[in-house]
């Protein structure tokens, strides 16, 4: 266990080096000189170098990459080419602000995906399995930035019961009604897609299980239904928690979409705005930073899972 | 001309005559179990009769997608003359709707075409040869896993910038790499097999071994995989309309339709969820008949 765990940890340094490789390199495979956006374009050349030189963009790119990489590291993503400060501390609020998000809609995603799934697959062919199933099929194949705007315009244009935009009044996050129902309708928004793919692994994971022999031999010595479903329940938890650990991590990076139909102070909002004011180094920052947090879920979702379940040891 | 099947008890059956092609019997089982799942013929039905529709779009439309007149502006489902009503500049939106789909349909499926050319070379040549080359191919593929699919495709088209071949490049930058770990895996599986060893002692080379053994065996499950992916990459790719990185206006797509009717939820609700109801049908459409396909290919996930 502690080989497996040691060798699964120091695979995670290259992957982690090769995407802040990929981030650092969206700077430069974007076209045009990052420069011409924050200069009037007869600055003379003199001026346009000295700023090349100001931010280190004059020398070669191994040097600017160990640079970059270096400073991300300890916090330091550098300067907002639009906004004229450090990314930093933006950064940090807006992940913090999506962070809550993607828990609130993963949370409410998994409840309903393990009730679904495990009604569905402990009535397999039934009815009950069919609804189960549609409701999945929908959450997996619904545009999530529209049913947002269904969301909103049901319960903000016409019923007018919650708000549809931001985060609520300004000044601290609360946690009370005020705030929270700010929260809901992006969190349900955002629950469909985790909620689809739980429903779908719980159900295979649940008629599995309930087709194995020890189902039959429990039931057999007269076993009550709420044993047998302590039972499985036991059984389907490392694979279902993997799954979910997954989906948490990536609705951090999806809820891109949603965050800017409910105009959530988040990471997506943050890129967003950085992509249409081609602020590079933002759009370089956030990306990395919500890369290494999908990297670092993955880690932990392996590890719990192989400290759950010894079968599932891989080398 | 001896084809005397028998039966278990052992009794000679009536002579069959024999299918002019009985390779085929393999698809012609598929067809004939997809023939039976209602749900996947609908699917199928209503995916075919929106390619007819958006194909020959300047038939159906009954306005240009991009002509409108703001004296016209937002005018109600089953207004005369437009029967799904106008837009926020006034242009007909049935017309819009029908010329949309053809961009979201273009952005949604090119990219796993792509996808499914360039990852499933990778993927077989990577679980064929093994070693080394299987290592670098999925090392490589390993890092493309470590972003979430809906950040990376918005990290990439948002650094290119707005623009067709840019969203199409991103979203098939995102699917490759699972397309290469299906088709590695089910290589690795195929390759493996005492038939491919056969073949490989009594002297085939590696492209033909390729192309005559391997090929044939892993071509359908990766196809199914990547039929599975269509429904995704196209919400992904309105999406990335939605956002202002896909198709530009004042083009049609049910994306960037979406988008632009935000402005009106409060007046025209109805007009203004129409394209994500599009890309909705089409998406479901899709899902459905992958899953079709899948249980009629008998395809394991």
């Amino acid at each position: 266990m502690l080989e497996y765990t040691l060798k699964r940890i120091a695979y995670t340094i290259p992957i982690g080096l090769a995407v802040s490789l990929v981030c650092f390199m969206l700077v430069h495979i974007s076209p045009g000189d990052p420069i011409d956006s924050i200069v009037p374009p007869d600055t003379p050349t003199e001026v346009i170098e000295q700023i090349r030189a100001e931010y280190g963009l004059d020398r070669p790119l191994p040097v600017q990459y160990g640079l970059w990489l270096s400073r991300a590291l300890q916090g330091d993503f550098g300067e907002s080419i639009s906004k004229g400060r450090p990314i930093g501390p933006d950064l940090w609020v807006a992940t913090k602000n999506s962070l809550m998000l993607a828990a609130f809609g993963a949370t409410l995603g998994f409840v309903i995906g393990c009730v679904l799934g495990g009604a569905a697959g402990a009535f397999r062919d039934s009815w009950i399995d069919k609804l189960c199933l549609g409701i999945a099929l929908f959450g997996v194949s619904v545009p999530h930035y529209w049913l947002g705007m269904v969301l909103v315009i049901i319960f903000s244009v016409q019923l007018n019961l919650l708000p549809s935009m931001g985060m609520g009044p300004t000044g601290p996050w609360a946690w009370d009604w005020d705030h929270l129902r700010f929260l809901v309708l992006p969190a349900v928004t955002l629950s469909l897609i985790p909620a689809g793919l739980v429903t779908r692994t719980v159900r295979g994971l649940v008629s599995d299980i309930m087709g194995q022999d020890y189902i039959t031999t429990l039931r057999g010595k007269g076993l009550r239904t709420s044993g047998i479903v302590l039972h499985v329940i036991k059984n389907a938890a490392p694979t279902t928690l993997a799954v979910m650990g997954l989906q948490l991590a990536s609705l951090l990076g999806g809820s891109i979409l949603v965050e800017a139909v409910f105009a959530w102070p988040g990471t997506g909002m943050l890129l967003n705005n950085a992509i249409f004011q081609r602020d590079l180094p933002v759009l370089q920052a956030t990306t990395l930073v919500l890369a290494f947090f999908f990297v670092f879920l993955n880690l932990i979702v392996d590890l719990a899972q192989t400290a759950l379940d010894p079968r599932m040891r891989r080398t | 001309m001896k084809n005397i099947a028998h039966s278990p008890m052992g009794l000679p059956e009536p002579i069959i005559v024999t299918p002019a092609h009985v390779a085929d019997g393999y698809w012609r089982g598929v067809l004939g179990r997809l023939m039976q799942d209602r749900l996947t013929v609908l699917s199928c039905g209503i995916l075919l009769i929106m390619l007819i529709v958006i194909v020959f779009a300047p038939v159906f439309a009954p306005y240009s997608p991009t002509d409108g007149s703001i004296a016209r502006r937002l005018r109600p489902v089953g207004t005369p003359g437009h029967l799904l009503g106008t837009d926020e500049l006034g242009r007909d939106m049935l017309s819009r709707m029908i010329y949309g789909g053809r961009f979201s349909w273009f952005i949604g499926i090119t990219p796993v075409a792509l996808a499914l050319l360039i990852g499933g070379s990778l993927g077989i040549v990577a679980g064929f040869f093994g070693g080394t080359t299987n290592m670098v191919i999925m090392r490589v593929t390993d890092v493309f896993y470590a972003f979430p699919s809906v950040l990376l495709a918005v990290a990439i088209s948002g650094a290119l910038g707005a623009g067709l071949g840019n969203t199409i490049l991103s979203l098939t930058i995102v699917f490759i790499p699972p397309i290469i770990r299906v088709a590695e895996s089910v290589t690795t599986g195929v390759r493996n097999l005492d038939y491919i060893e056969a073949a490989r002692a009594s002297g085939a080379s590696a492209s033909s071994l390729v192309r005559i053994q391997v090929l044939p065996n892993v071509l359908g499950p990766i196809f199914v995989y990547a039929t599975g992916l269509v429904s995704i990459s196209m919400i992904i790719a309105s999406g990335l309309s939605f956002l202002g990185l896909g198709v530009t206006p004042p083009n049609a797509e049910w994306g960037l339709m979406l988008n632009t009717l935000r402005s009106a939820i409060y007046s025209q609700p109805l007009i203004a969820s129409l394209p994500g109801l599009c890309i909705f049908v089409t998406s479901i459409c899709f899902n459905l008949a992958s899953d079709g396909l899948r249980t009629a290919m008998d395809v394991r996930a």
